[in-house]
């Protein structure tokens, strides 16, 4: 019963937390709030219009959404990163980073569902899913099991900090015996997310693009590149616009995982373009396609050469210490690093994997403005959410949200 | 009963051989009283209980909504609130494959009084099951074919497919005549007087693999193998996800981007629950082998219409049917094999 009085009280604090900031909070809520609302006019659009109001087609049949969902299963599992060395290792330095990051997985999480039920024909047939009422084709799919480990996921991700949080509103010390558990199953689940959307694409033998067993491993590699980069700035926004300390060596720490994976991103790189084209068979014309074109066709051309780019700079660049140890660069690295793993791991991942189709008609896809529209809507979401956990979460961890017996 | 005296070569890939054909481990029988169970078929089994609470529950919410207003209200019609009713009853079904036979006739009727209530025209619909020791075959024959499409044109009006967007289950490739099988460089949307000179043609459609990489995926069940090998989809368990046509090698799916548009006069009447029936928006569908025919032992639409003759179905199983003299006298074979999905459609030449 105590608890849940707590729970109330914490509840209605972040409510009231929430609800109040500077003009500058309150212009990016209303921001925020109208993509969402413009975001979700459009998806009333496509649900009345059925999927035709996107770009995608019998031959593309998957495009923007699933490639958005795929690119925030890899920031939900770079959280992880964090939360190991930061619970385990008693590194203190990471603990202030670990809320953000459990709180950017919750918003990842979130907003990879919302991308699903988008991506879905039948929203309204959802149920059909859940298990006990529905059908739930476990395990032969490998959609059924990312349907649980992402479920799973969230589930630890909110438990976890929740638990702390409610410890450090009380004034008490969170109880470690109780938590460190918790943490441990985090860590292989994070893994396990990532693999198995990974599987979700590398199981297909249809499409021979995803047919890889580098898939997963790569996957992990540019989760763990992209996700940490990710967080370094959101540090970065935080130390500047609110009183929360994170000290430069934290910052610093994070800037390392980001390098040793985006450096194993580029290796797993090179491994897969040598496969392709060293001695290049049926199988490698949708990297063909992806990299050069194909019978004139070259929508993909520019984003692939910009990402391939981004990431080969910012990698190198962040190889050097120097160079990685100026704080000013590392955040425009970390932009240019997260920007080219969205492209490569989103709609250069997907999209090739369909052209050529299965009997080599080549069709490419561009996505509509409905499309982009509820796209926009869905990341305003997660930001939306984002901003609310962390600010609560800062509010907590300060102690300016304190319960108070009455 | 298929896999001991299979009449062509399989691929041993260590798959552990399930002796079942329809999917659900049990080999007699109706698929519902399943014997092995894991975990989730448990659950499974007892479907219509939860779903009934499960109904109850949101039917409480939604009635303090007034959301079902039209099935309760006193001043609307009465065929309003049967409409409302049905499709109440339509939303809240189980899965066909897990349906009793009871429940099987019940959504039969449901949906032939919906198109009653809507059109005022009565059609004829089908759930019948697959018959004992029937499993169905395809063979077509490349150096019959030419290329002139009634084949296509029967099937969508046999089966009832969207005709705004022209969606078609069959695809005819033109092939170049000393290219061999380059389907790369194929045409399979030409407009122009066949057969036409130095070209050949051949056709692809759902194979109805023995080992449908479609299947596995599907998170809901709603797409199965029967017992007589026609891969179906349940139309109203279908949520749309679209993974099944990610997984098919050979293209031979479809998705119903938009509500699919069937003039009145044109919808055939003669209908199958997992054939030709009406589908919505949202949902995959494919070639059935025209189920609707196939089970009433007629040939699929296509290869009645077919003028050249190249095409032949048949029962497998069958050692005097056609199907299976091609199979014993032709040097017959089938595309990506090496996939393993084992198609039962096979391609020869005379």
């Amino acid at each position: 019963m105590k608890t849940l009085k707590v729970f109330r009280s914490l509840v209605k604090d972040a409510m009231l937390e929430v609800t109040h900031g500077n003009r500058a909070y309150h212009i990016w809520m209303a921001v925020l709030s109208f993509i969402m609302l413009f975001g979700m006019y459009n998806y009333s659009i496509q649900l009345d219009e059925g999927l035709s109001a996107t770009g995608m087609t019998d031959r593309v049949s998957w495009g923007l959404y699933i490639s958005n969902f795929t690119f925030l299963v890899g920031v939900a599992a770079a959280a992880v990163m964090l939360v190991l060395p930061a619970y385990v290792l008693k590194n203190v330095d990471f603990k202030q980073a670990v809320l953000i990051g459990e709180g950017l997985a919750v918003a990842a999480l979130l907003m990879c569902l919302a991308f699903v039920v988008a991506d879905m024909g039948g929203p309204a047939r959802l149920w059909h899913m859940i298990p006990g009422i529905g059908v739930f084709n476990f395990p032969n799919s490998m959609l059924a099991w990312d349907v649980i480990v992402l479920n799973g996921y969230l589930f630890i991700n909110i438990t976890i900090p929740l638990y702390i949080l409610m410890m450090r509103y009380q004034g008490k010390t969170p109880n470690p015996k109780v938590y460190i558990p918790g943490v441990f199953l985090s860590v292989f689940w994070a893994v396990g997310i990532h693999m198995v959307t990974a599987f979700l694409y590398q199981g297909l033998q249809a499409r021979p693009f995803w047919n890889n067993a580098l898939l997963g491993p790569r996957f992990l590699a540019s989760a763990f590149a992209a996700g940490p980069a990710l967080i370094i700035i959101v540090l970065a926004i935080i130390r500047k616009f609110t009183s929360f300390k994170v000290p430069d060596t934290t910052i610093k720490k994070i800037s390392m995982i980001v390098t040793v994976a985006a450096q194993i991103n580029l290796i797993m790189l090179i491994s897969e373009l040598f496969k392709e084209f060293y001695a290049p068979t049926h199988h490698s014309i949708s990297a063909v396609y992806l990299f050069f074109g194909l019978n004139g066709k070259t929508a993909l051309l520019p984003w692939i050469w910009t990402s391939i780019s981004l990431n080969v700079i910012a990698t190198i660049a962040l190889t050097f210490h120097k160079i990685r140890n100026n704080l000013k660069i590392l955040y425009v690295l970390c932009g240019m690093l997260f920007v080219a793993i969205w492209i490569e791991k989103g709609f250069g991942l997907i999209v090739p994997g369909f052209i050529p189709g299965p009997w080599g008609k080549i069709a490419e896809y561009t996505p509509t403005f409905v499309e982009i529209s509820v796209t926009l809507g869905i990341w305003a979401m997660g930001a939306f959410i984002f901003t609310i956990l962390a600010k609560t979460g800062i509010a907590v961890e300060l102690g300016q949200r304190v319960y108070k017996k009455k | 009963m298929s896999n001991e005296n299979k009449k062509w070569f399989s691929l041993n890939l260590n798959r552990s051989k399930k002796t079942d054909s329809c999917g659900c481990g049990n080999n007699s029988g109706s698929c519902s009283d399943q014997k092995e169970k894991d975990g989730y078929d448990q659950i499974m089994d007892v479907p219509m209980d939860r779903r009934a609470a499960f109904k109850k529950i949101t039917a409480g919410f939604l009635i303090g909504a007034g959301a079902v207003n039209s099935s309760c209200s006193v001043i609307s019609g009465d065929e309003s609130k049967e409409k409302a009713n049905i499709e109440w009853e339509e939303y809240f079904k189980g899965n066909y494959k897990l349906m009793t036979n009871e429940e099987k006739d019940k959504t039969v009727d449901r949906l032939t009084r919906s198109y009653e209530l809507r059109t005022g025209k009565n059609l004829s619909m089908s759930s019948k099951d697959a018959e004992e020791d029937v499993l169905f075959g395809y063979a077509f024959n490349i150096s019959k074919c030419q290329g002139y499409m009634d084949c296509v044109n029967a099937c969508v009006e046999e089966n009832n497919q969207d005709r705004a967007t022209e969606m078609q289950y069959i695809r005819i490739h033109e092939m170049d005549e000393g290219k061999g099988f380059n389907f790369e460089e194929s045409d399979d949307n030409y407009y122009h007087e066949v057969p036409a000179d130095g070209h050949f043609y051949m056709g692809t459609q759902c194979f109805h693999c023995d080992n449908p990489p479609c299947v596995e995926v599907c998170p809901v069940q709603a797409t199965w193998k029967e017992k007589d090998g026609i891969v179906v989809i349940d139309y109203d368990w279908c949520i749309g996800c679209r993974y099944c046509m990610a997984a098919c090698p050979y293209d031979g799916r479809r998705f119903n981007w938009k509500t699919p548009e069937v003039p009145e006069k044109e919808v055939n009447k003669k209908q199958h629950y997992l054939g030709n029936r009406l589908r919505k928006k949202g949902v995959m569908e494919k070639c059935t082998f025209c189920i609707q025919r196939s089970r009433e032992g007629q040939n699929p639409a296509c290869v009645e219409a077919c003028p050249t003759g190249s095409r032949t179905f048949g029962n497998l199983l069958d050692p005097k049917s056609n199907i299976r003299w091609i199979l014993d006298n032709k040097k017959v074979f089938r595309l990506k094999e090496d996939l393993g999905t084992e198609p039962k459609f096979w391609y020869y030449m005379d």
